[in-house]
């Protein structure tokens, strides 16, 4: 399986989820730089937190338009597995690839700190190796990490069981119901504020993250079948 | 010609910054204050006399970029 790790000018999270793939899954990842206008060859893509364009205008809002996010959303189209962290998230919302928008923390504060997120949807293609109802950790990194969505969208996400994830315990950032990731209706596309890719290792404090890398491979094995990449 | 543009945040969706600032605006004394919401102004300079191609044209750009239709309002105003 192979990984695309998109780097945009101001990423800062990119060399995590690159060594997140390598450490977890062992399986070939690169960094590929926000005016590449070819990712065919990709299985799967990661957009890595950070602050890409200074988060000029609004977070992800100038992203959005780099050459890259043209394949990034023709990929989605052809159910290729992408996951957005952080400002990831913030950029597949701008693109529209994923509802609702990130405004700032109710609280102004960049909050950093480890938090306890519920697995609400364990059949998405990052997140079919947990149970659903788990309590994990994983670390929030964000200022801007406030899911807003309106009643009627909300209700939508509630009834196509788009809610991914909901911050378990103390809401860190005011997100609307408690939510933390989403995921777009066929369930290829995932974006959430916490950072998975920091949490695979015991030594940084959880491994639980470790897990949402498992899932996209067993994912692709499951489409691919079995006996592929082993 | 110039249009300015204004960017607010809808009216249903919450400010923290509006918030922290009418807090702010009391603990001065402004007691009067019972409300404030932060927006964005930007004046853009575009080369071109012709009013409806310019009024088409910065609607275009506030729906692609500039707002967030999701959570921003806009509107604009037009000068010579």
């Amino acid at each position: 399986m192979k990984f695309a790790v998109i780097v945009f000018p101001g990423s800062n999270c990119d060399l995590d989820m690159y060594h997140a793939v390598q450490d977890t899954i062992r399986q070939e990842v690169e960094y590929v730089w926000h005016t590449a206008d070819d990712l065919s060859s990709y299985d799967a893509i990661l957009i890595p937190g950070g602050f890409s364009y200074g988060d000029y205008l609004r977070c992800g809002a100038i992203a959005q338009f780099s050459p890259v996010m043209a394949e990034i959303k023709k990929a989605a189209e052809q159910g290729k597995f992408i996951l957005g962290v952080c400002n990831g998230f913030q950029i597949l919302t701008e693109a529209r690839l994923l509802p609702g928008a990130l405004i700032r923390n109710t609280s102004l504060k960049f909050r950093c700190h480890p938090v306890d997120l519920v697995v609400e949807n364990n059949a998405t293609a990052f997140t079919n190796a947990y149970q659903k109802g788990e309590v994990i950790r994983i670390p929030i990194a964000h200022g801007e990490g406030n899911y807003y969505v309106d009643e009627k969208t909300l209700a939508e996400l509630k009834a196509n069981n788009q809610i991914v994830f909901r911050y378990a315990g103390e809401n860190p950032n005011g997100s609307v119901d408690n939510i933390a990731g989403v995921c777009n209706k066929a369930g290829n596309v995932v974006g959430m504020m916490p950072h998975p890719e920091r949490a695979v290792s015991e030594l940084l404090g959880s491994s639980d993250g470790a897990r949402m890398f498992e899932s996209v491979l067993n994912a692709w094995r499951e489409r691919n079948g079995a006996a592929i990449g082993r | 010609m110039k249009a300015k543009v204004y960017v607010t945040i809808k009216e249903n969706v919450l400010d923290p910054q509006g918030n922290a600032v009418q807090s702010a605006l009391h603990s001065l004394g402004f007691r009067e204050v019972s409300k404030v919401r932060i927006g964005k102004f930007m004046e853009i300079g575009l080369d071109t006399d012709d009013r409806a191609q310019a009024e088409k044209q910065v609607k275009e750009m506030c729906e692609k970029l500039l707002a967030n239709p999701v959570v921003e309002d806009y509107r604009f105003e037009l000068e010579d």
